[in-house]
């Protein structure tokens, strides 16, 4: 009996069948793809995207120039070259971050005593040369003017937990 | 002058017209037939598919053959040029010649021969040669192991085909394609996918393997031989070998719809049905058959080289055997043989 019971099940092809009938029915679910160039999905406020640097509201670049992310900083991407400004505060004449070597790792954020340089929300920095992902200051502290209201959102949203 | 012109230009011309009147509907058809697969089996596995390139996504095929074009044919400095250039044209014209002799409705046929079916036979076996030189002018490992199992594959099922065929062509008693057609007259019950159930599962899954479609698509399994018979090609080379594979989809569904579902016959014989024209009716029942395939592909994982080779040489063929046994006796034990 279990013989022909199965040789009926192999030969009408029940099992087929019913695969058959089980991807037919997933044809008219609902799609869970997410058109991404036009819908994209959530980010945490602890995303950690590309660098900027920020500026306080007054226009005054944040950076002192401690070099606490250079020296944390696990993929040496940071090189930081500093002198005193005519003003006599110590500044950054140089501050370049090679985001072929970044790791992503938010340390560089963790060590800023001043907030200055953070991971913001980007991610969609891709360029066509290498060249392009050697950033120093000058496109920093522009990525810095360009996404300082979401960071700034997301840094007071995070605020609570540190 | 009169007569070359009447006896010779006028009808050329004619044929060449008939003839684009076929190749050009076919070739648009393989087009979007590859955009439909992709939109079938995006929905069955909840994507959405192409939906970038014009309305809907509708242009997305126009844009992948004119990336095919724009790209550079690469030839193998090992190939044997002229084989390796032959092969993707041989495949691709052989995928076309067959369209002569289908029906599209009565009396709209290229060419009505009466032995119609033997010629669509013959011409699909021909599909293994474009297959095999591709993969022995390679001169590649991948390929040539591709070709191998191809023509393995598809002289094992074609064996199965033909006794399938031979089923048909007892119940009909002609070898006409058009003859076929009107022998299923009066209704879908009337069309032989019922007297011949087991026969018409059997051709069906046997088309998939011919076409070296998923789950049979072994030749290009890219798990372990990159794409199979046609890894070296590039540019139109390989896009007349994917025109070729998607047309010779098409044809197997075209000889399913003939031999099995009444070919432009409209599936009731009453008014609304009837009214629709044959040609119609005939691409409707291509694109269901079409439909079957792609699902298909959706559903199964692909089979292992020697099932795929158990499957048609120790089921399939003692099964059709039995079944070409059986409907001779049975037509000839209650006198219905026509």
């Amino acid at each position: 009996m279990a013989f022909l019971d199965r040789s009926a099940r192999s030969l009408l092809l029940t099992e087929l069948l019913s695969g058959l009938r089980l991807t037919f029915s997933y044809m008219f679910r609902p799609k869970v793809t997410l058109n991404y160039p036009f819908e994209k999905g959530p980010l945490s406020p602890r995303f950690r995207g590309e660098h900027v640097l920020r500026r306080y509201p007054n226009g005054e670049e944040r950076c002192i120039a401690c070099k606490l992310c250079e020296a944390i900083c696990p993929a040496l991407a940071i090189t930081i070259e500093a002198e005193p400004r005519e003003d006599g505060s110590r500044r950054t004449t140089r501050y370049d971050i090679d985001m072929t070597k970044c790791i992503y790792c938010g340390l560089c954020q963790e060590a800023c005593p001043v907030d200055a340089v953070v991971e913001g929300p980007n991610f969609e920095f891709a360029t066509e040369t290498r060249e392009e992902l050697y950033y120093n200051k000058e496109k920093l502290l522009a990525n810095g003017d360009r996404w300082e209201p979401e960071i700034a959102a997301n840094l007071a949203a995070d605020a609570p937990y540190r | 002058m009169d007569n070359f012109w009447d006896g010779f230009l006028l009808p050329a011309g004619i044929i060449v017209a008939q003839i684009l009147l076929i190749v050009v509907p076919l070739l648009v058809a393989v087009a979007y037939l590859t955009y439909a697969e992709r939109k079938v089996i995006a929905a069955m596995q909840m994507r959405l598919g192409p939906n970038v390139v014009g309305p809907f996504g509708l242009l997305q095929p126009i844009a992948d053959g004119l990336k095919l074009l724009m790209k550079e044919t690469i030839i193998p400095s090992g190939a044997n040029r002229i084989v390796f250039l032959a092969a993707p044209m041989l495949t691709f014209i052989l995928s076309l010649v067959a369209w002569a002799v289908i029906p599209f409705d009565y009396g709209m046929v290229l060419a009505d021969i009466n032995v119609g079916i033997l010629y669509l036979f013959a011409i699909s076996s021909l599909g293994v040669y474009g297959v095999v030189m591709a993969g022995w002018a390679s001169n590649s490992k991948y390929p040539f192991l591709g070709a191998l199992r191809s023509a393995a594959q598809m002289v094992s099922y074609e064996v199965s085909i033909g006794f399938v065929m031979i089923t048909v062509l007892l119940l009909v008693g002609s070898l006409n394609l058009s003859d076929i057609v009107l022998a299923q007259q009066g209704g879908f019950w009337q069309w032989h996918w019922l007297p011949l159930l087991p026969m018409f599962v059997i051709f069906f899954i046997s088309a998939l393997a011919e076409t070296n479609r998923a789950p049979f698509d072994l030749p290009e399994a890219e798990a372990e031989l990159v794409a199979g018979y046609f890894s070296e090609y590039s540019s139109m080379s390989f896009g007349l070998f994917f025109l070729g594979e998607y047309a010779n989809m098409i044809l197997m569904s075209a000889s399913t719809v003939i031999l099995f579902l009444g070919g432009w016959l409209p599936p009731v014989d009453i008014a609304p049905f009837t009214w629709i024209p044959g040609p119609i009716w005939f691409c409707l029942k291509i694109a269901l058959v079409l439909f079957g395939f792609l699902w298909v592909r959706a559903t199964f994982p692909r089979y292992r080289y020697d099932q795929l080779m158990r499957l048609g040489w120790k089921v399939f063929l003692p099964f059709s055997l039995f079944w070409v046994v059986l409907t001779a006796g049975v037509l000839l034990a209650f006198d219905l043989v026509p």
